[in-house]
């Protein structure tokens, strides 16, 4: 029953995510995940003629807010939580590994 | 290899290689994002404000805070509505959805746009030319922080490490698909010069492609001349301006043409224009939109503009652009497409051009002068009555073209009329008898050039003509007008022949 997930789609997932899994993991989420696809079949398999896509669980639309200005945090609070700041800015890795 | 580029009856742009003497066909469709106009963010109460000191526009919600939710602001819904119904879209019920990537710029790791459902769709632009751009949607999404790459080089590539500033992030933007209905570079500018009119015209934006409230991406491919297909496409970003675009599209354009034409095959990528060095370089290659694992925004509920509002919006919409210069084409006597009439509507001087043409200025003349002597700014000041009266003594001949432009200037100054300024300067009407007189004794002056100017060959009596064209102005001190000269001196070298 688990035919639908591969284990490559898991890395490939998980690569995306940026999470570093073990072997073993990628053979435990394989099932599990499956498990989660095979359950949502299910409901595929009901007639669903005539039921509209649910885009929401509430029964909401159009919350709004008027464009006002609220203020916001203290620069220096925000800053003061960061691992690293520099010339008044979030210091961050160069994540360019992707770049040639 | 060496390319030309030939306008095929004006409406194709045409890159023949001289090597094989193929012909490609450029099509290009442009992505263009604006940011939207509103007094604060997408989601959150923080100033929407360019040039601030970093980090200092910045709350829970754009900062991506746990706990914190986002609540949409109701002047984008209303300004990015405004701007698809001018862009001939239909408003549809939308919803938003998460865009999931991993980079500093997004706090949050995940950026909120539309995706499947978007605000706008199935418009069009219709371009100066006539050409008609569909855009095939103008959906709400938010910006991101800025990134600055430090260390290293400074440039991207050697960068040890960045500093972000969240400020921009959460800021509106619209992002406005073109479909591939862009043949030529000039027609890629023409485009955003229209978009920005109509930007503009609506006040979503204010379109300042300097400050980044408007970028454009430019999606670029190749195809041979009578292909139906589309060939494969890069996309070309960092346009800073519309030099770049047109020169980044025509570089790529002959980049792929040269690739195609030595057996090789286009990558689809993203590619950066690099100004300086006037090439585009590959990037990285581009994530296929699966990898953005897109879903539903569930923290936000969908959006559902009602019929009365749509209505109050289409009720609301100010004159836009194409029907501006439809207006100013009846009223001169001119066509649409006559630069004059695209002018004046690009430089919002189309109503100063109607009102002079209503006191009774002459169409083409008033559109002329606001084509080259006028700009933008500092010309809302000039009373259409003066300005037409300005016309009329040129038309006249009581002033020469030189001496109009002059009066121009300073009526702009001073505020003042005409005929005073005129005066003023010396710039009185010289009578055809007075320019008669002069040029006569010119004549009698030079006999031996005035018969090389009767009798010579084109190339001769050209060269003279210049020579007793400068003589005369030089003795009326340039008050003589140029083509009363012209005309007196040819009905001179009739009688004499």
């Amino acid at each position: 029953m688990s035919a639908r997930l591969t284990r490559d789609n898991v890395a490939k997932v998980a690569d995306l995510a940026r999470l570093d899994l073990t072997e073993a993991d990628l053979d435990r989420y394989t099932e599990q995940l499956s498990a989660v696809l095979d359950h949502a079949e299910d409901v595929a398999s009901l007639d669903l003629d005539g039921v509209p896509p649910t885009s929401h669980p509430l029964p909401l639309v159009n919350v709004l807010r008027a464009d006002v200005v609220v203020e916001g945090v203290d620069r220096e609070e925000v800053l003061s939580q960061a691992p690293s700041v520099e010339d008044r800015r979030f210091r961050v890795p160069a994540i360019l590994g992707e770049e040639p | 290899m060496t390319l030309t580029h030939e306008p095929i009856e004006g409406e194709h742009f045409v890159v023949v290689s001289e090597s094989t003497g193929d012909e490609w066909e450029i099509v290009v469709g442009l992505e263009v994002h604006c940011e939207l106009a509103t007094v604060t963010k997408l989601f959150c109460g923080c100033p929407n404000m360019f040039g601030d000191e970093p980090n200092t526009n910045v709350c829970p919600v754009c900062l991506g805070l746990p706990g914190s939710l986002p609540v949409l602001n109701e002047n984008v819904v209303e300004l990015a509505m405004r701007l698809g119904r001018a862009l001939q879209c239909s408003v549809e019920p939308s919803v938003f959805a998460r865009k999931n990537y991993f980079y500093p710029d997004m706090p949050k790791d995940y950026q909120v746009t539309q995706f499947d459902r978007p605000i706008n769709v199935d418009g069009w632009l219709d371009l100066p030319d006539g050409t008609r751009v569909g855009i095939e949607r103008a959906h709400i999404e938010e910006d991101t922080g800025k990134n600055s790459h430090a260390g290293g080089s400074g440039r991207i590539h050697g960068a040890d490490y960045s500093l972000v500033d969240y400020n921009r992030a959460g800021v509106p933007l619209v992002e406005i698909v073109g479909r591939p209905h862009i043949r030529h570079p000039e027609q890629a500018k023409t485009y955003i010069d229209e978009l920005r009119a109509i930007l503009l015209t609506t006040g979503a934006s204010d379109a300042k492609m300097e400050e980044g409230s408007l970028r454009v991406d430019a999606n670029v491919s190749v195809r041979r001349v009578g292909d139906t297909e589309l060939g494969t496409r890069c996309e070309v970003k960092n346009l800073n301006s519309l030099r770049s675009l047109g020169r980044a599209i025509e570089y790529e354009a002959r980049r792929q043409v040269d690739l195609l034409e030595t057996g090789e095959r286009i990558k689809q990528e993203t590619r950066h224009w690099d100004e300086g060095a006037g090439r585009t370089r590959a990037g990285r290659s581009k994530e296929e939109a699966e990898d953005y694992r897109y879903f539903q925004e569930p923290d936000l509920v969908p959006l559902v503009p009602s019929a009365e509002w749509i209505a109050a919006i289409d009720a609301a919409m100010p004159p836009l652009p194409a029907a501006r210069r439809e207006a100013l084409a009846v009223a001169s006597g001119l066509a649409v497409t006559e630069s004059g009439v695209v002018i004046a509507v690009q430089r919002d001087l189309d109503q100063l051009a109607l009102a002079t043409i209503a006191a009774g200025g002459d169409g083409r003349r008033v559109l002329t002068h606001v084509e080259h002597n006028l700009s933008g700014e500092g010309s809302a000041g000039l009373d259409p009555a003066t300005f037409a009266q300005l016309v009329g003594l040129e038309l006249g001949g009581q002033l020469t073209a030189t001496q109009v432009k002059t009066v121009l200037a300073e009526m702009l100054v001073s505020g003042r009329a005409p005929d005073v300024i005129a005066a003023e300067l010396g710039f009185e009407a010289m009578d055809s008898s007075e320019l008669e007189g002069v040029v006569d004794g010119l004549i009698a002056e030079s006999p031996e050039e005035w018969s090389d100017f009767c009798t010579g060959d084109d190339k001769k009596r050209a060269k003279l003509q210049g020579f007793f064209t400068g003589k005369i102005m030089k003795a009326t001190k340039g008050q003589a007008d140029g083509k009363a000269v012209a005309v007196l001196l040819e009905s001179r070298r009739v009688e004499s022949l």
